[in-house]
């Protein structure tokens, strides 16, 4: 394979200058292989790439590289998400050879949740090293072809499509940017944000990405969750800490279901208001200078993501090139 | 106690740059103890520093001290004389002391002068070796007083591993088997039969995986609560898995 068919199709969609749409599938807390195909059948088409949680919220579930390969095979480019959680850098390298070697070209470093919140509670965590320092050892394996010990890698080296995440609305607000600088500089190529309901903050976030030089070095993705009733953005609101979620925003989640008394019917409008919301977002975030895309973050509600993308003009999207997702 | 070692000497110097006058202050408690941070090393670094500073002709006024205990706010106090005009504070305490100086005197530029390195004994003149892990859960009540967390490199719970050889661990032959100990401890007690029990997994929440440490004792506190007790934990990102 040459280097150019190992370029993923999120990284070719980026790269054409095209207005990217990411999603997230959620592997199931199980070992049934239809529920990825199942979800993949509500994504593909709608995406150009599909971030695979890697035990979300600390709460165990299918591999994030195993189900990223049965994404794959059903024609969703995954993007797979690694945590430091539970991993230390033997383990991270080893699988993430072993995900490049399946053909999955796009990679995510994060640090994860902490597993208090998770399922298991009592687990020990690892952290040997943190979203930074994996950006780096990754990068560092594609261009240099070392491991983190600066040895060699035998044969061809994984080179992956390398992200981050950002949080605009975690404090301190004005070191963020600094810290997507430092992102960038260990590896990063594109970042995808937290979920984003404070506009005038995350255009004042890009603004500074701006001013650091940033915005023509990595691709960032604005990350959208749509919500699915006033319960939930509510929750967002007073529960999440680094989530800011306004209150016009809630109040518009509110108003969708007043009048309507039949349970189903209220909830059908709550989800239609959280889809035009969202829908409206990615137009406003379209606008901002540098957003490259938009990560929809659709939790256990894939079935939404169609329905966004194309009510934000977004369809169809740019048909993968030969080569892109052929592996697997 | 809690022991320590000396940093290196320019190691040192180098986390003083730019300071003039430099305080090294001691502890009277563990680390006096295991000979890093008495009084008496922090006399010889003072003057070491000194030295060394000379030799790269930099001007360095290096004076000592110590105190009882340098991991107690109140306790810290007693040094503030001894601290006017200084520019960097060298501690030679562990890391909870260093961080007591700078809570307690945050205007001053603190620098630690020791590593930390375990809870542990002298076994010998001149050799300390841990004991204790500080993992919030104690197993010795299943060990027979013998800790497999801090002195197992594994901290297996379900006895020795393939690595065990004449009592030593495969990691160095100047590390002991923890399990061999705890077998030859139990075979001695009559409880070997305890090893036959399988050990579930370990609730690690209790030490410094579940977080920083805290303890609150209601009977032994001194007034009202703040008003304000931590909120409901929720995790810190959607994205973040």
């Amino acid at each position: 394979m040459s280097q150019t068919d190992a370029r993923s199709n999120l990284e070719r969609v980026l790269e054409s200058g095209s207005f990217a749409v990411t999603a997230e599938l959620g592997p199931p807390k199980g070992a049934d292989p239809a529920v990825i195909r199942r979800k993949a059948d509500l994504l593909r088409g709608a995406a150009d790439a599909v971030n695979i949680t890697d035990n979300q919220t600390a709460v165990v579930r299918m591999s994030s590289i195993a189900a990223a390969l049965l994404a794959q095979q059903a024609g969703v480019e995954p993007v797979v998400q690694m945590t430091c959680r539970d991993r230390n850098r033997l383990a991270i390298q080893a699988d993430l050879l072993g995900a490049w070697a399946l053909g999955l070209r796009n990679l995510l470093c994060l640090s994860g949740d902490h597993q208090t919140f998770g399922n298991h509670p009592g687990a020990k965590n690892v952290w040997d090293i943190d979203s930074i320092q994996l950006l780096k050892i990754m990068a560092d394996m594609g261009d240099r072809g070392v491991f983190a010990n600066g040895e060699e890698v035998e044969g061809e080296p994984p080179r992956f499509f390398l992200g981050a995440a950002e949080n605009p609305f975690a404090e301190p607000y004005p070191y963020r940017p600094f810290r997507v600088a430092k992102k960038v500089k260990a590896g990063a190529r594109f970042i995808q944000t937290q979920c984003i309901y404070n506009m005038d903050r995350f255009r004042e976030f890009m603004a500074r990405l701006g001013d650091l030089g940033l915005l023509d070095k990595v691709y960032v993705l604005a990350g959208l969750s749509p919500l699915k009733g006033p319960g939930m953005a509510k929750y967002m609101r007073d529960q999440v800490p680094g989530m800011d979620v306004p209150d016009e925003i809630v109040d518009r989640m509110v108003a969708a279901g007043k009048g309507i008394d039949d349970k189903a019917e209220r909830s059908k409008a709550f989800r239609a208001e959280g889809i035009r919301i969202c829908i409206e977002q990615i137009q406003e975030v379209r606008e901002i200078p540098g957003v490259a895309g938009v990560h929809i973050m659709a939790i256990e509600w894939e079935e939404a993501v169609r329905p966004i993308v194309e009510g934000a003009g977004l369809l169809p999207r740019p048909q993968p090139l030969p080569g892109a997702a052929e592996a697997g | 106690m809690i022991v320590a070692e000396q940093k290196p000497l320019d190691e040192i110097l180098a986390l003083t740059e730019g300071a003039e006058r430099v305080a090294v202050l001691g502890c009277g408690t563990c680390v006096t103890v295991c000979f890093a941070g008495g009084e008496k090393e922090a006399e010889v670094l003072a003057a070491s520093l000194r030295m060394r500073a000379r030799v790269q002709g930099r001007s360095l006024d290096a004076t000592h001290g110590v105190v009882q205990r340098q991991c107690e706010w109140e306790y810290l106090d007693a040094a503030r004389p001894s601290l006017e005009g200084v520019d960097c504070v060298v501690s030679l305490a562990c890391g909870v002391g260093v961080q007591a100086m700078v809570e307690r005197f945050p205007e001053l530029r603190t620098v630690p002068g020791l590593n930390t390195k375990f809870y542990g004994l002298p076994t010998e003149h001149g050799v300390w070796e841990a004991r204790c892990a500080g993992c919030g859960d104690c197993v010795l009540g299943l060990t027979d007083g013998i800790c497999p967390v801090a002195r197992c490199s594994k901290s297996l719970l379900n006895g020795p591993c393939g690595g065990s050889q004449g009592g030593k661990c495969e990691i160095s032959p100047d590390t002991p088997c923890a399990w061999h100990l705890i077998y030859e401890r139990m075979e001695a007690l009559g409880h070997l039969d305890r090893l036959a029990e399988i050990q579930p997994p370990k609730d690690w929440s209790p030490g410094p995986s579940g977080g920083p440490g805290r303890i609150v004792r209601e009977d032994l506190r001194r007034g009202p609560p703040p008003a304000e007790e931590s909120e409901p934990a929720q995790p810190s990102s959607l994205l973040a898995s």
